[in-house]
């Protein structure tokens, strides 16, 4: 039986998707604006949360309607809270971009320290991540989330190989140290949104199995 | 297990066989989900069926009551909760057409025994109707109305177990100054809850509740529940809710039929949460029922 109330459901989802799409265009946006020393982008970065934020409110305020007016059980309770956490996430994501769109209008103040591998490369993965989770969102596939975590480990693993190698840049050059400092920030904020990341997954895979697996020492 | 019968069987075949179901309710739920493991049971249901004529309304029910918590039954209408919940104080036994096979236990002997006694077995079972039924007498004799059927007469007894009834029954403030008006004037809540005081002044293994808010207001639902949720610990309490967050907001446990049959059983926030069937599934979002 179809009911009104999967129409308002199937709305929450939208902007919800549509949330994501904005968070993980900023994060794209931020790194482009890093890699390619553009300035108005990273302007637009900071601009362009505010419509994020507002989402944010408008998803938590529509599941706070849901919630009182509905009742809603079983999986449609689980499906209304994790949109209210998924957004909270996908908020923290488009934060951290417009951190990274910050160390970029430092870093393009001064000359390129080195050519960028490792932080385009650790943007990718987390991107990825962030798309992957979001589909198996959309899709009800808690096999695809599950994967999603396991990917978390590159990211950190990048993450600290970039930290020793700016750190040995640090301690032959100290001129380099503002800069490196700066890079060093934006991999935490790139680890950062893996993290994000891989909590929308956790989400999913309650949503589709009921099963809360945060915080166990190994990810079934 | 021999089937223990009343009510002689009229004929040695149910002629209907069971509605047609799809896969997934061939597999009945156990009887003790994990939840329930660590309980003490008040009442074990046996493979218990029945039939209205010809009709069969519940098949091979299998189930475990604890002891001191609620249960909730529920279920799309026709799903035989109320069947059951009526088949444990055995009020079925008053529809000529009625036969059951299977047998249930109350704190382990069985109810539908030769030598069990009805009457005595209702005082055991205390029932609350959906429709309030006060006797025409004043709020004090409705209470102790089993006490007198037993010849008690001892003024202290009698007075003391009206106060706890009504106490229990979170009444006793409302009609303390008028324990001797007709219990016909109370409002409908009120005649609820002194149903309920009833009951529970018999000092029931088990308090049956069929549907026992439908006729009332929001508040004095409110009331009802809240009184039902403070119950547990003293009373089992078995309740038939067409109300899903009824059943939510005032059981330990719910079984939920469909056909007749015992889909699933488990801890209340499991059912309302994450059921483990997709039918329960379907009912408790109400995308059926």
């Amino acid at each position: 039986m179809e009911r009104h109330f999967d129409q308002e459901l199937a709305k929450l989802k939208e902007e919800l998707l549509r949330m994501a799409s904005l968070a993980d265009a900023a994060v794209a946006n931020a790194l482009k604006a890093l890699v390619q020393r553009d300035n108005a982008l990273a302007e637009q970065v900071h601009v362009g949360d505010d419509v994020i934020d507002k989402l944010d409110v408008e998803i938590d305020d529509r599941a706070i309607k849901l919630l009182a007016l509905r009742q809603p059980t079983a999986s449609d309770l689980r499906f209304i809270t994790m949109a209210m956490t998924i957004s909270g996430e996908l908020e923290r994501i488009a934060d951290q971009a417009v951190n990274i769109a910050h160390r970029a209008l430092e870093l393009n103040k001064e000359p390129l320290l080195k050519p960028l591998i490792d932080i385009p490369r650790m943007a990718e993965t987390a991107r990825g991540m962030i798309r992957e989770a979001l589909d198996a969102f959309v899709y009800n596939q808690p096999d695809r989330a599950r994967a999603v975590i396991n990917r978390d480990n590159d990211v950190d693993n990048i993450n600290r190989q970039l930290h020793r190698e700016l750190t040995s840049f640090m301690i032959e050059d100290p001129h380099t140290i503002t800069r490196c400092l700066s890079l060093m920030s934006v991999a935490h904020n790139l680890e950062r949104i893996a993290d994000h990341a891989t909590n929308i997954a956790e989400e999913v895979i309650y949503i589709c199995e009921g099963r809360d697996i945060r915080h166990q020492p190994t990810t079934p | 297990m021999t089937a223990l019968l009343e009510r002689p069987m009229k004929t040695a075949t149910p002629t209907h066989a069971a509605p047609p179901l799809d896969a997934q309710t061939t597999e009945t739920a156990p009887p003790v989900p994990p939840s329930l493991a660590d309980e003490e049971m008040v009442l074990e249901v046996r493979d218990f069926c029945l039939w209205y004529g010809a009709k069969q309304a519940l098949f091979d029910l299998s189930l475990k009551f604890p002891k001191g918590k609620v249960t909730a039954l529920i279920g799309p209408s026709g799903c035989g909760k109320s069947t059951l919940i009526r088949s444990i104080n055995r009020l079925n036994d008053l529809i000529d057409s009625v036969r059951y096979s299977g047998d249930m236990l109350l704190n382990g002997a069985s109810i539908f025994g030769k030598t069990v006694d009805v009457i005595e077995l209702r005082k055991r079972t205390g029932m609350v109707f959906q429709k309030t039924n006060p006797f025409p007498m004043s709020i004090y004799e409705n209470v102790i109305y089993s006490l007198r059927i037993d010849g008690e007469n001892r003024k202290s007894i009698l007075d003391e177990t009206v106060e706890r009834s009504l106490q229990r029954a979170a009444l006793w403030d409302e009609v303390k100054d008028r324990l001797n008006e007709s219990a016909l004037q109370m409002s409908g809540g009120q005649q609820q809850r002194l149903c309920i005081a009833r009951a529970i002044a018999a000092e029931p293994e088990v308090l049956l509740m069929d549907e026992p808010c439908s006729a009332l207001d929001p508040i004095a639902t409110g009331k009802v529940e809240e009184l039902i949720y403070q119950l547990r610990g003293l009373y089992s309490v078995i309740i038939v809710t067409h109300n899903m967050q009824q059943a939510a907001r005032v059981s330990d446990y719910t079984a939920f039929f469909y056909l007749g049959q015992l889909i699933e059983y488990d801890a209340t926030d499991k059912i309302f949460t994450n059921p483990g069937k997709k039918q329960t599934e379907d009912y408790v979002t109400g995308r059926f029922g």
